[in-house]
């Protein structure tokens, strides 16, 4: 490889004005530019316009112009019992699919970095839900739990247990039916970062531990958790952010129903502003969701790194 | 060795299980998608269909503009993974070989960019694009997609960067090779397999995007599959089972391509950038 390229390099020795100490910051700026831009243009600037939205009247296809009217899109949403309906749903929702999602990738992660057989064919196979389309994910659990031709329902009544039900129109059941499918679709990611911290941990320790006589949770326990807990509040943390901010497995499978059992924050700020056209208000949500979101983040990333010496910054 | 044969079956068995749990739902789909109408409506649905038939595809085809809709897809795919990668191996280079404001800003946006809520990044978004008249439009998507996929494609390849010698760059330098130069031929090459992996995990990514697509299609010659797909189900949530089944099936197949291909690339790549940051 290396021969290759020395053999087609021209044979100039001396460096020509164009050599990399002359103006190092010049050709970084030239190397980054083309990224930059698109991300100032597209992600930064619409943020930031996101947030002075959030202060105005804008509505959609209207002629007057927009007017700042300062934080009366906030004080009506502090009135807009609605909206904490819809955000406690979404509370329920993160937290009630990151834990189960963490716990089931962990044990499949520990499976997975086990010397067994067909491990390959394993772990493919437990990754095929992250490369699915979301709208898929839940026109499939749509097909699932379908009260007639759903074969849960069909099982449930093969082993006896009664004549299934609507899952997804009950209105006890609905959240924690789609509870059920936002830990089946998000388990492949976290089982991979998870797996990659495992890889991390090292075995020689962990054989160490085996001779001196401790046993699989001990081990576990003073090995490989101290290892792989950075991995694991890093993902747990984005686990979070993402679910809480999901959207297109609810959109499909309930639409945010019934009777709005389902209606996630974001289900919630798109109707208001693309059905309903209230841009500013629905930007006042979004500031919102960030806003209490990153002060139970920053609650829950302190309470669990608190007590750990080092390795927080591994993400 | 030291794992006795009862923890053994355990662990087959835990396996078996998660196996089972991931894959029904596929399998189901794929079970519906083949089934006539009066199995589907039969109280007693079974695994496998009896009376196989490719009817539901050839109806979800009359349905709805699939063929059209795959082609947006295609190309909004297409389009988001090439501009990403191009723009995106340049910075992924600073961002992993300097220590300058410049990476650590960048680094920090890649973070900060997977906690962004799309609420607040939509609606802005919406109104910037309706100016440039790029609502509506294949082209007003791609763009959207490239920043979006952009976070992700930089930390993969800033960890396939750091994963070639400097020494060789360094040896280019000495030999008089300019600072492009040494990219172009030197780094790139190595890069590649890297960068491609990026690439088709960039179009998986497109491929897959609802929210962004549902925002900012608006007519059905312009949408992508997974807005197309949500049209089978009608107003009140009934939906025609056997048609809906195919399409999603068809709608996924390449996704599962393309990530067969990298599977292997992906997690490693992943693993490059927790273990090297």
């Amino acid at each position: 490889m290396t021969s290759v390229t020395e053999s087609s390099r021209p044979a100039r020795r001396a460096p020509g004005p164009d050599a990399p100490r002359g103006a190092p910051d010049h050709g970084a700026w030239f190397l980054v530019l083309p990224a930059l831009i698109p991300i100032l243009v597209l992600s930064v600037g619409p943020l930031l316009y996101g947030i002075l939205l959030a202060f105005t009247d804008a509505q959609s296809g209207r002629t007057e112009p927009t007017r700042w009217i300062g934080t009366l899109n906030f004080q009506d949403l502090l009135h807009d019992t609605l909206f904490w309906e819809s955000f406690r749903i979404g509370l329920v929702w993160a937290v009630g699919v990151t834990v189960p999602q963490f716990l089931l990738a962990l044990g499949l992660a520990l499976l997975l970095n086990q010397n067994l057989r067909m491990r390959w064919l394993a772990r493919a196979l437990a990754i095929i839900p992250w490369a699915m389309p979301e709208v898929v994910v839940g026109i499939m659990w749509r097909l699932v739990y379908n009260t007639d031709a759903g074969i849960l329902n069909e099982t449930l009544r093969d082993l006896g247990l009664g004549d299934g039900r609507d899952w997804l129109s009950g209105l006890g059941t609905a959240l924690p039916a789609v509870i059920v499918v936002g830990v089946w679709a998000g388990m492949p990611q976290t089982t991979v970062a998870l797996l990659a911290g495992l890889q991390n941990t090292p075995r020689e320790l962990h054989e160490a531990a085996a001779v001196d006589g401790a046993g699989a949770w001990r081990r576990f326990r003073t090995v490989t958790w101290p290892a792989l807990r950075p991995v694991a509040l890093a993902i747990t943390a984005l686990n979070l952010i993402w679910n809480f901010n999901s959207f297109a497995l609810v959109y499909v499978l309930t639409n945010g129903g019934p009777g709005g059992r389902t209606r996630l924050p974001m289900l919630f700020a798109y109707e208001e502003a693309f059905r309903y056209g209230q841009f500013g208000y629905a930007a006042a949500m979004g500031c919102v969701m960030v806003a209490l979101i990153s002060i139970l983040l920053a609650v829950f990333l302190v309470g669990r790194l608190r007590g750990e010496a080092k390795g927080g910054d591994a993400a | 060795m030291r794992t006795s044969t009862a923890a053994r079956t355990g662990q087959y068995a835990a396996l078996l299980a998660y196996l089972v749990f991931l894959a029904f739902p596929f399998l189901w789909l794929i079970s519906i998608a083949f089934k006539p109408p009066r199995e589907l409506a039969s109280l007693h649905p079974t695994w496998i269909p009896q009376d196989p038939t490719l009817d539901n595809f050839r109806q979800a085809f009359d349905e709805q503009p699939l063929l059209r809709a795959g082609l947006n897809s295609l190309l909004a795919a297409l389009g988001a993974a090439v501009i990403a990668v191009l723009i995106a191996t340049p910075m992924a280079y600073v961002m992993a070989r300097r220590r300058g404001r410049l990476a650590k800003a960048a680094t920090g946006w890649v973070v900060v960019s997977q906690a962004f809520p799309f609420v607040l990044l939509i609606i802005p978004l919406f109104l910037v694009l309706k100016n440039l008249g790029l609502i509506n439009s294949v082209p007003g998507l791609v763009m959207v997609y490239v920043v979006w996929s952009l976070p992700f494609a930089l930390w993969m390849l800033a960890g396939y960067v750091r994963a070639v010698p400097r020494e060789l760059e360094e040896a280019a330098a000495v030999d008089g090779a300019g600072r492009l130069r040494t990219l172009v031929s030197v780094t790139a090459p190595l890069l590649a397999p890297g960068i491609v992996a990026t690439a088709l995990f960039a179009f998986i990514t497109a491929w897959n995007e609802f929210f962004f697509a549902l925002v900012l299609l608006k007519t059905p010659e312009r949408q992508t599959l997974p807005v197309i797909l949500t049209h089978f189900i009608g107003a009140e949530g009934v939906a025609d089972l056997g048609p809906l089944a195919a399409a999603a099936f068809l709608a996924t197949l390449p996704s599962l391509v393309v990530f067969a291909l990298i599977q292997r690339r992906i997690t490693g790549g992943m693993l490059a950038g927790a273990v090297k940051s």
